[in-house]
């Protein structure tokens, strides 16, 4: 029953937080959040990594303790020595199950089961049916997808071992790059860069010449300045066959917003009732769900919102 | 120079029309890439591009001169429309191809399992960035070169050569993304039509030029400003990775990505050499027969003239290149990043 309804998951943290800001929020997803898997680990910024790594063994063993499946997720943009190292050390680990957010990865995890993250590019059933020879049983899929693609996909790996996973919430990562853009905006370089992205929790919104809010900045990632919200798309997404369903971490109430995920899954709450409640908790910035219906990705319900 | 270390490298050059890629040859390009009229390739810009039927008459002339056709099936097939794709890698095998230049994991099995004896090079839109990327893709389609992203020192790319069992080809000279390749869903988020799947970047159907009363020229991808140009300023074509915004630690608004400047490394194409490089690629299969001349030629003689160790001379190039602004990018030093 429960696989059928299918699960909240919850993505990487992809911002640099506090370490000690990192670690109870974990503390309180364990606590209090209804999702079945959660994903740790820095993927965007090696530099960034050993800042939480003494807390992974404290927040992995209390998430597993409350019942919750661990993943650890790699680096997406694997290009110096410290950032190969640093993939092959959480591939090499065998506590924990891994996500893959690059092809190096796929090197080191070749016959082991994994998951697949979202910065991998699985557009179709040929490249999923691929990647679960080489171990893979969980897949999330782009983020610019449309429903037909997805529907297709999903019919697409029917008989294979594998789940599929969508982001339902959060910025959306939209490019990656090797350059740090955080840095670039206080004129440093990713090599001397101080950390400057510890001041933006949400990330770094830009804004066009005409004032209008466009992109947020996150190190070498770029984001949407919109949050992507598919909650009224969750039962189409569920019938096509998409049984995990991942939340992007926030500096905002993310147990609330996982509940919210969790009692529509589960049929304590309809639609109308939970969009509401999302209303209540969102940011600012306001939600988009573009992509999803094959229209530039900052819309909304097929329009612009700003 | 003279280095006994160097082999002669092949120069790859772009052609978006059939018309191009008998210039490229007749300019001397040792291969010439190109790419179908459809999603299929990262080009697939309006008026650009080959039939099945021009392609194999460009394979006719080019093997006739003893150049190659590589040719690009480099984007991904979104789930429901791979049938697209997968004819692209059957003309391209029937033909006679000398090689199809790949991005997606599944077109690449595709490839690799139909037709084993067709010669495999990993796109740029790849990403392999790493030696043990390039190693999974080796492994598993037995890929023969691998484009490298336009993020590495060259420093960087003499150590990859020495731990890699494939061939490398490294971007030389063109435009310039900032974003990883293959990995950018700007267009899309801002005009609905994906980089990755449908093959284009900033649509000109979506690019507004806008004039107001003081001349001051506004340029905008779908709804959003890219950037604004006082009047006599050389105004950009609107990309997202090269427009100004404005944020918290810049109110006066700056280039956040990067700005509108090419890529030309002529100045390091004997270490490029020496790094291992097996081929120089150049970008612009957008661009018109009279550069593609003008750049293969500059190239050509280049190449050769570092070959017969004599100082090349490529000075010319500046005036070809976007804005006028050139750029050595990652390729120089770490503190580009």
């Amino acid at each position: 029953m429960q696989e059928r309804a299918g699960f909240v998951t919850l993505g990487p943290v992809p911002f640099n937080w506090e370490p000690d800001k990192w670690r109870d929020f974990y503390f309180r997803i364990a606590d209090e959040a209804p999702v079945a898997t959660v994903y740790i680990g820095e993927t965007i910024c090696s530099k960034r990594a050993p800042l939480i790594e003494p807390y992974y063994e404290a927040v992995a063993e209390r998430l597993s303790s409350a019942g919750k499946t661990v993943v650890f997720s790699t680096l997406s943009e694997v290009v110096s020595k410290l950032d190969r190292k640093l993939s092959e050390q959480i591939c090499t680990a065998d506590e924990f199950l891994v996500e893959a957010n690059d092809s190096s990865a796929l090197l080191h995890l070749h016959g082991r089961p994994h998951h697949i993250g979202p910065l991998m590019n699985v557009y179709n059933e040929r490249a999923a049916a691929f990647l679960v020879r080489n171990g893979a049983q969980n897949i999330c899929l782009p983020i610019e997808m449309p429903a037909g693609a997805i529907a297709a996909l999903c019919q697409g790996v029917r008989g294979l071992d594998t789940t599929i996973e969508v982001q339902v919430f959060g910025r959306q990562s939209l490019a990656l790059s090797a350059r740090c853009y955080h840095a670039r905006a206080h004129g440093r370089t990713k090599d001397s860069c101080r950390f400057v992205c510890e001041n933006d929790p949400d990330g770094l919104e830009l804004r066009t010449l005409d004032g209008r809010p466009f992109l947020t900045i996150n190190g070498v990632q770029t984001l949407s300045y919109e949050y992507l919200n598919l909650i009224r798309e969750l039962p189409e997404l569920r019938a096509m066959g998409v049984s995990r369903f991942r939340l992007s971490p926030h500096s905002l109430d993310m147990v609330e917003v996982a509940l919210i995920f969790a009692d529509v899954l589960n049929g304590r709450i309809g639609i109308d009732e939970a969009a509401p409640r999302l209303e209540t908790v969102k940011p600012a910035a306001p939600f988009s769900n573009g992509f999803y219906h094959g229209m530039p990705g900052y819309t909304w319900n097929g329009a612009s919102v700003i | 120079m003279p280095d006994p270390d160097f082999l002669r490298p092949e120069l790859v050059c772009p052609a978006g029309t059939p018309a191009a890629l008998r210039t490229a040859v007749d300019a001397g390009a040792d291969a010439v890439y190109c790419g179908f009229q459809n999603a299929t390739n990262a080009r697939n810009f309006p008026g650009l591009n080959f039939t099945p039927a021009e392609l194999e008459q460009a394979i006719g002339y080019a093997h006739a001169r003893e150049a190659k056709v590589l040719l690009a099936v480099n984007t991904f097939p979104p789930a429901g429309r791979f049938d697209l794709w997968r004819d692209a890698i059957d003309v391209a095998a029937r033909l006679g191809v000398d090689a199809v230049i790949v991005g997606d994991i599944g077109v690449a099995d595709y490839a690799a399992r139909t037709y084993p004896d067709l010669r495999l090079h990993l796109s740029v839109q790849a990403g392999a960035s790493s030696p043990e990327a390039i190693r999974f893709y080796c492994q598993a389609f037995a890929v023969k070169r691998v484009v490298l992203p336009r993020i590495l020192t060259v420093t960087e790319i003499a150590e990859l050569h020495r731990e890699i069992p494939c061939e490398i080809e490294a971007f030389i000279f063109g435009n310039i993304g900032m974003m990883a390749e293959g990995r950018c869903s700007l267009t899309n988020y801002a005009t609905g039509l994906s980089t990755n799947m449908d093959g284009v970047c900033s649509p000109a159907a979506d690019v507004r030029y806008e004039e107001d009363e003081d001349s001051t020229l506004t340029t905008k991808l779908g709804p959003f400003m890219i950037d604004r140009f006082a009047c006599g300023e050389n105004a950009g074509y609107p990309t997202i990775c090269k427009g100004r915004y404005l944020c918290s630690s810049k109110p006066g608004g700056y280039y956040a990505f990067e700005e509108p400047v090419s890529l030309n490394l002529s100045a390091l194409l004997p270490d490029l050499m020496r790094a291992g490089v097996t081929a120089l690629k150049i970008e612009g299969r957008q661009r018109s027969r009279a550069y593609v001349k003008a750049v293969v030629s500059a190239f050509r003689k280049a190449v050769d003239d570092i070959m017969a160790s004599h100082e090349p001379a490529l000075a010319n190039l500046l005036a070809l290149t976007e804005g006028h602004k050139e750029t050595q990018g990652a390729y120089r030093s770490k503190t580009w990043r």
